[in-house]
């Protein structure tokens, strides 16, 4: 797959307010447990005002993969990283190197844990589950084009459209 | 049975130990969890609770999540806290939000009773199943936003979820609440005074254990069904304008308390409305963990209070601003910014300083007695002042408002008790008195003391679906069912916010089911609510309450509404007695408020029928 068609899970933080469904549905999609501590998906709240959910990026040429020592990270063509846990020693490299923090070591296994976009539930679950449709699962090109619209809405709603 | 972590955690704060106990699958299925839980562990450890000083080491200070807490259960992760209220001297009971309970279950434990008095002040830090009193001399005066910020640098991670009070707690204020975080609180009752008298200033919880579910499937299938219910009519307004959407429609109806409760409406509602808020002030809209409603409001006020920043809810809004006479958001953002970092219930102090306000303007309270102050309604600096001295107990005027309004009002007499907003000692929440009188039979036989959250016997009036400016005996029925689930609602815990979404008590027994594998049906949960119910009044009633208790205060049947829309409303005290006889007669209580012998053995209480119940 071109990677300019892979798509990723974008965040509205607008429309994110920290309910953490997103991490408790994840819980379960990846571990069938309820402990948003398993969660690949990371809830970020700065206060006063700021609520963001990231997850894995699929970063084109992931550091995280470079900087495995033993080889266990893989980047497959649909731009999901996969852990081989026989190959994993919980250093904890690639948790430390991921730019956006969202790789963890598992409480139980200390193997890596990754977002794997549940491949095998065929769509995010946090996206499923999301209440406020904060969490979209969308190409860059996709989530690039409805920033834009954004903008433009909120530049122009008042000196083109709402001047009649 | 599942759900539960099956366990609690005693701290003896005297002697600094620890110990462990169980909870067993027949207080589960008996009590639910939370206020049953509460209610249940409060009688028993408090045997003879009107010899208890709230503020001796003698008093408990308990906490309970329920059954849902730790899951995806919808607005399911709540906490309650329990004690013999320093406020109402009767059963206290708050129930927060947040990530709290989440983590508290999540680390294994469903409760923690705390006895005693620790001898310097110190906090609990609970890590999965390391637990441990640590020093909090460094953190004593502290807000509880500051509070919070350095446990969680002290302990070195961020995901530790941090209960606190502020120096009001710290002084034994006797509104003082408990704070979680910044926004969420144990608001009512003074249990944020409890914890400053047994020198414990926060505790905070980090839980990396998984929550068992037993239907884990089921359960998240019907929560999917749940959260989408969730995003229709029943919850738009709380997600849209929070409850602030409240402000305009009471004001239409002359039930927006103003001034002290004198009148009913208020003229400046539109710009203290909730449309106005989110126009304005509204910077970020947030949600508990678990919610899919989102109706917490963070404003940030302008001009002089720039910075000021605050979750501002309709009770809120309503006692600090129109009560106070207040017509500007600014300076209620700025209030409430002071009530939830000194740690205060904004509910209690608005009513408080509402009071004071029209003691000062009809010259029972002189500016010597308000130091100085020029306690007017609709001065907002007077009233930024006032909250200030009574969170600190500053002064004359603050350690007058730092007692409540009940105790306020006896100690300055002079006809002030007249107009004292209270019942049982808790301060009246925004709900106008004479003009939704279903509701003040609700706040009035409540067990907490003037209380909107026990029946929300409100709905009816303000639904149009009973007539509102009078009473009959009908009313009972309506307040006692609302009782009955409200108290499965506390118990499970869950947000009240959802309760329009529920299809039947089936469904809440179901939920129940699917966490716990205990089987329960919607009869059954009803009974539990009811059993309770009346379990926390057998502890009132233990506490000296009876009929004489069940009475709002004087002015809902002395001064008639003077607003336009309701003139003249008032209570009739032979209509108030019809529907107070009606409400006992439901409950299967005598004519006098006490649980009868027969009522309370049907619902498995007997200790409570042999301790407390009377013949009919």
């Amino acid at each position: 797959m071109e990677s300019r068609l892979r798509k990723v899970i974008v965040c509205d933080p607008d429309k994110c307010n920290g309910c953490r469904i997103c991490e408790y549905i994840c819980s379960y999609a990846s571990e069938g447990v309820m402990n948003i501590k398993k969660s690949r998906m990371r809830v970020v709240r700065i206060e006063p005002f700021l609520n963001v959910a990231v997850t894995c990026r699929k970063c084109e040429d992931p550091v995280c993969v470079k900087a495995c020592p033993r080889d266990a990270l893989k980047q497959k063509p649909n731009g999901v990283i996969v852990v081989d846990e026989n190959k994993c020693n919980g250093c904890g490299w690639c948790v430390e190197t991921c730019p956006f923090g969202v790789i963890r070591l598992h409480l139980d296994k200390r193997k890596a844990i990754i977002c794997d976009y549940c491949e095998k539930n065929g769509f995010p679950q946090c996206v499923e589950y999301c209440p406020k449709e904060a969490l979209k699962y969308v190409t860059l090109d996709q989530a690039a084009r409805e920033s834009s619209k954004k903008a433009v809405k909120l530049l122009m709603e008042e000196t083109v459209i709402g001047s009649k | 049975m599942k759900g539960y972590a099956g366990k609690y955690l005693t701290v003896d704060l005297t002697r600094g130990k620890t110990s462990i106990g169980r909870v067993e699958e027949s207080m589960a299925i008996n009590y639910i969890g939370g206020y049953g839980f509460g209610a249940r562990t409060l009688y028993d450890m408090l045997p003879n609770p009107a010899q208890i000083d709230p503020l001796s080491p003698e008093n408990v200070l308990i906490w309970w999540t329920g059954p849902l807490a730790g899951t995806i259960s919808t607005a399911g992760n709540k906490y309650s806290v329990f004690a013999k209220s320093p406020l109402t001297g009767i059963f206290g009971f708050g129930i927060s939000s947040g990530l709290f309970a989440s983590e508290l279950k999540s680390a294994g434990w469903d409760g923690i009773f705390f006895t005693g008095r620790s001898e310097k002040p110190s906090y609990l830090m609970i890590d999965d199943d390391n637990v441990e009193l640590r020093d909090a001399s460094h953190l004593w005066g502290r807000t509880t936003w500051e509070t919070e910020e350095m446990i969680k640098e002290e302990l070195g991670d961020e995901s530790f979820t941090v209960a606190s009070i502020g120096p009001a707690g710290e002084k034994m204020v006797r509104l003082a609440n408990i704070t979680n975080e910044r926004n969420r609180q144990v608001g009512r009752c003074g249990l944020g005074a409890v914890m400053g008298s047994k020198n414990l200033k926060a505790v905070a919880v980090r839980g990396t254990k998984d929550v068992e579910v037993f239907d884990i499937e089921g359960l998240v299938r019907f929560i999917a069904d749940l959260n989408e219910r969730c995003q229709g009519p029943a919850t738009e307004k709380y997600r849209i304008y929070g409850t602030p959407a409240n402000i305009l429609v009471h004001n239409k109806l002359g039930c927006l308390p103003s001034y002290n409760f004198q009148r009913g409406t208020f003229e400046y509602a539109e710009e203290v409305s909730g449309e106005m808020m989110l126009k304005t002030h509204v910077k970020k809209i947030i949600a508990c963990a678990g919610c899919p409603i989102a109706c917490d409001h963070v404003n940030q006020a302008r001009e002089a209070y720039e910075g000021a920043t605050s979750s501002v809810d309709y009770e809120s809004l309503a006692l600090l601003g129109p009560n106070c006479g207040i017509g500007n958001l600014d300076i209620i953002t700025k209030a409430v910014e002071i009530c939830d970092t000194l740690g205060v219930d904004t509910i209690s102090a608005g009513n408080v300083i509402g009071w004071a306000m029209e003691c000062y303007e009809k010259g029972i309270l002189s500016k010597d007695e308000t130091d100085g102050i020029d306690l007017r309604f609709g001065n907002g600096e007077a009233l930024l002042e006032a909250l200030k001295r009574l969170c600190l107990k500053e002064g004359k005027l603050g350690s007058l408002l730092a007692e409540g309004v009940r105790r306020a009002s006896q100690i300055v007499g002079r006809g002030s008790e007249k107009f004292a907003m209270h019942c049982k000692g808790l301060e009246w929440a925004a709900y106008e008195l004479r003009s939704l009188q279903t509701s003040t039979l609700g706040f009035a036989v409540s067990n907490r003391g003037a209380d909107y959250l026990r029946s929300g016997s409100y709905q009816v009036d303000v639904k149009g679906q009973v007539d509102r400016l009078r009473l009959d005996r009908s009313r009972g029925k309506i307040v006692y069912d609302g009782e009955n689930i409200y108290a499965i609602i506390d118990s499970l815990i869950i947000c009240k916010f959802t309760r329009g979404i529920f299809k039947s008590v089936d469904e809440f027994a179901k939920l129940y089911t699917l966490v716990t594998g205990l089987s329960m049906t919607g009869d059954q949960i009803i009974k539990a609510g009811e059993r309770i119910h009346n379990l926390a009044r057998c502890f009132n009633v233990k506490c000296g309450i009876s009929r004489k208790d069940d009475y709002p205060p004087p002015r809902a049947f002395e001064d008639p509404l003077p607003d336009d829309v309701v003139k003249g409303a008032v209570i009739k005290r032979e209509e108030y007695d019809e529907a107070l006889d009606g409400y006992y007669e439901c409950r299967g209580w005598s004519r006098d408020g006490i649980p009868t012998k027969r009522k309370l053995l049907e619902l498995g209480l007997n200790k409570e029928a042999e301790e407390v119940g009377v013949e009919a």
